[in-house]
């Protein structure tokens, strides 16, 4: 049984899947946009899982950033008419670029005061974007957003189309976070998320190395937000609120922080379990509320942690006390 | 080589070390002799750079190095194993002794030998190498702690308590092996509670107390010293 649960087969089958999924719903909008959002926002946790989960630093400013990248991407593709791909580019760009500013000063801080800080920058980009008129909208939001500009034969007309673009990146962003946490800067951020103190006196410099994780996590959000705003074609304020960040939190949390497939299962879950359970509206958080309680307490690396710790009990293996994670693949290929 | 003149610490009002002088020359072996809370780790992390002294001079090789970040000082030299063995326990024996080399992060072949080295001082971590780190026993993770200080080649190594939480046997492997890794060139400053053992494989030693040098001399020297044997040896 091992062996047909092997990693690499769970991948492909997920992948193929994944792959086959618009040809099962061709007809069904409604599914494939579900889906289509669900990829969106895992690409956003999965740049949350990388400076929280990884480098060990609670970022709360992720829907500022998202936003960020909706807005850069709306703005350019309405207002000035540019090019889709030139405006994700630069939505992207100028996303890291705010992200290294602030990251700049939020490092500073530690712990707990990084966590409040970044809270405080993602609401103050929330308010930013509802006050400034002029650029942003204000409270009308930006609306006639385009798809996609064509490349070549290839039209993003069709949710198909949409979703099979969004799962591209989708695969790219899951593809790079995997080659970071499995490198040495993987491990170096892993090293900080222990002990900042100890990876210093290891000649790691935590400061630099912290930002450039943040920066690329904020990257994520960015690319994340502006993807969103071609697929919905509507944007509000809304989009960089403390709900949405607190949905990417949950979404990290229940999935698996520190894991690298929990941002893409949390996030899958939750954006069905929404839709199941929206005919009790707002109730549902009765439902999600306690759900994360019992999560932080007895599987705090969430559904995908908790899988390998009970898969490693039985197997014998001893788990280390010490630490919630756990890194179950010692990765060979960059040790001789 | 290391050379601490009148070097005061301070936290806030609380001062920490007062004005200690404390001279290691190369090839080495010194101990720090105290109590808990003395500031034997305060002088480690003054020396590495986690704290600024607030009054005083540090020197290291010729150089001033006052203010040097942490990672600056590991590039200049030297390598702190710190108190309680703080491996990372997430990641296995093998990943941890190469975050130990981490300033020589692109040099892969010396990476190569001084893994080689460290696995031939420690045979038993060859063997648990694929073995989550938080996952050995107290003696093994020390033996780690050791070897992941050693990976940043160092010239000075300072290695906090290796002898804390451990078995009497194990303690007398450790020490043997200390004196082992000062035979092969490498300046050792050591700080331990546990005077009998450290004494025996030191060249000098300094006692502290509450942040202050109070004596210091060869080991012998201290060694017969009746304070310090009613203090720290119990005969």
């Amino acid at each position: 049984m091992g062996k047909i649960l092997n990693q690499r087969t769970v991948i492909a089958v997920l992948v193929i899947f994944a792959l086959v999924f618009p040809l099962i719903y061709a007809d069904n909008r409604y599914v494939l946009h579900v889906m289509t959002i669900g990829f969106i926002f895992a690409i956003s946790v999965y740049g949350m899982n990388l400076i929280a989960g990884f480098t060990g630093q609670l970022s709360l400013a992720h829907a500022g950033f998202f936003a960020i990248g909706a807005y850069t991407l709306g703005i350019l593709t309405t207002r000035n008419e540019m090019n889709f791909w030139l405006a994700l580019l630069l939505a992207v760009l100028l996303t890291s670029a705010a992200g290294l500013v602030l990251g700049l000063i939020a490092l500073r801080t530690k712990e707990h005061f990084f966590a409040i800080y970044t809270l405080i920058v993602g609401y103050l980009i929330y308010l930013l974007i509802d006050k400034w008129d002029g650029l942003t909208g204000g409270v009308r939001g930006l609306i006639g957003i385009p798809i996609p500009d064509p490349i070549g034969p290839l039209t993003f007309e069709s949710a198909t189309s949409m979703y099979y673009l969004v799962l591209a990146f989708l695969l790219l962003s899951i593809f790079i976070s995997v080659r970071i946490v499995r490198s040495l800067t993987g491990r170096t951020y892993i090293a900080i998320r222990n002990s900042e103190e100890l990876a210093q006196t290891l000649g790691i410099n935590t400061r630099i190395n912290k930002l450039v994780s943040f920066v690329i996590s904020v990257a994520y959000a960015g690319l994340a937000g502006a993807l969103y705003a071609s697929l919905t074609r509507f944007i509000g304020p809304d989009v960089a609120s403390t709900n949405m960040v607190f949905n990417f939190l949950m979404y990290l949390i229940v999935g698996g922080i520190g894991t690298l497939s929990g941002p893409l299962v949390g996030t899958m879950l939750f954006i069905w379990l929404e839709q199941f359970l929206r005919s009790y509206q707002e109730y549902h958080l009765l439902i999600f509320g306690p759900i994360l309680v019992l999560m932080v307490i007895f599987f705090p690396t969430g559904i995908v942690g908790g899988f390998y710790k009970i898969k490693a009990k039985l197997q014998h293996k001893k788990l280390p006390k010490e630490s919630k994670y756990f890194n179950p693949v010692p990765e060979k290929s960059t040790e001789k | 080589m290391l050379k601490l003149t009148d070097v005061t610490v301070r936290f806030g009002a609380f001062e920490a070390l007062t004005k200690v002088n404390i001279e290691v020359k190369e090839g080495e072996l010194v101990v720090l002799l105290g109590a808990n809370g003395a500031g034997k780790s305060t002088i480690f992390n003054a020396i590495s750079g986690l704290y600024k002294p607030a009054a005083g001079e540090i020197e290291f090789i010729g150089k001033r190095v006052n203010g040097y970040s942490p990672d600056r000082m590991v590039k200049e030299g030297t390598s702190q194993c710190p108190e309680g063995k703080k491996l990372f326990p997430d990641m296995t024996v093998q990943q941890n002794l190469m975050m130990g080399g981490f300033v020589h992060r692109r040099h892969k072949d010396q990476l190569k030998t001084s893994l080689e080295e460290v696995y031939e001082l420690f045979p038993i971590l060859r063997e648990k190498k694929e073995h989550a780190a938080g996952s050995l026993s107290g003696g093994q993770q020390q033996m780690v702690a050791i070897g992941r200080a050693l990976m940043a080649r160092p010239k000075l190594i300072m290695m906090d308590e290796p002898s804390i939480g451990l078995a009497p046997l194990i303690v007398e492997q450790m020490f043997s092996i200390i004196r082992k890794i000062n035979e092969s060139g490498t300046t050792v400053l050591l700080a331990e509670q546990n005077a009998n053992a450290a004494l025996k494989i030191a060249d000098r030693g300094y006692v502290i107390e509450n942040g202050s040098v109070v004596l210091q001399g060869s080991s012998k020297e201290l060694f017969h010293n009746d304070a310090i044997r009613q203090a720290y040896i119990g005969a």
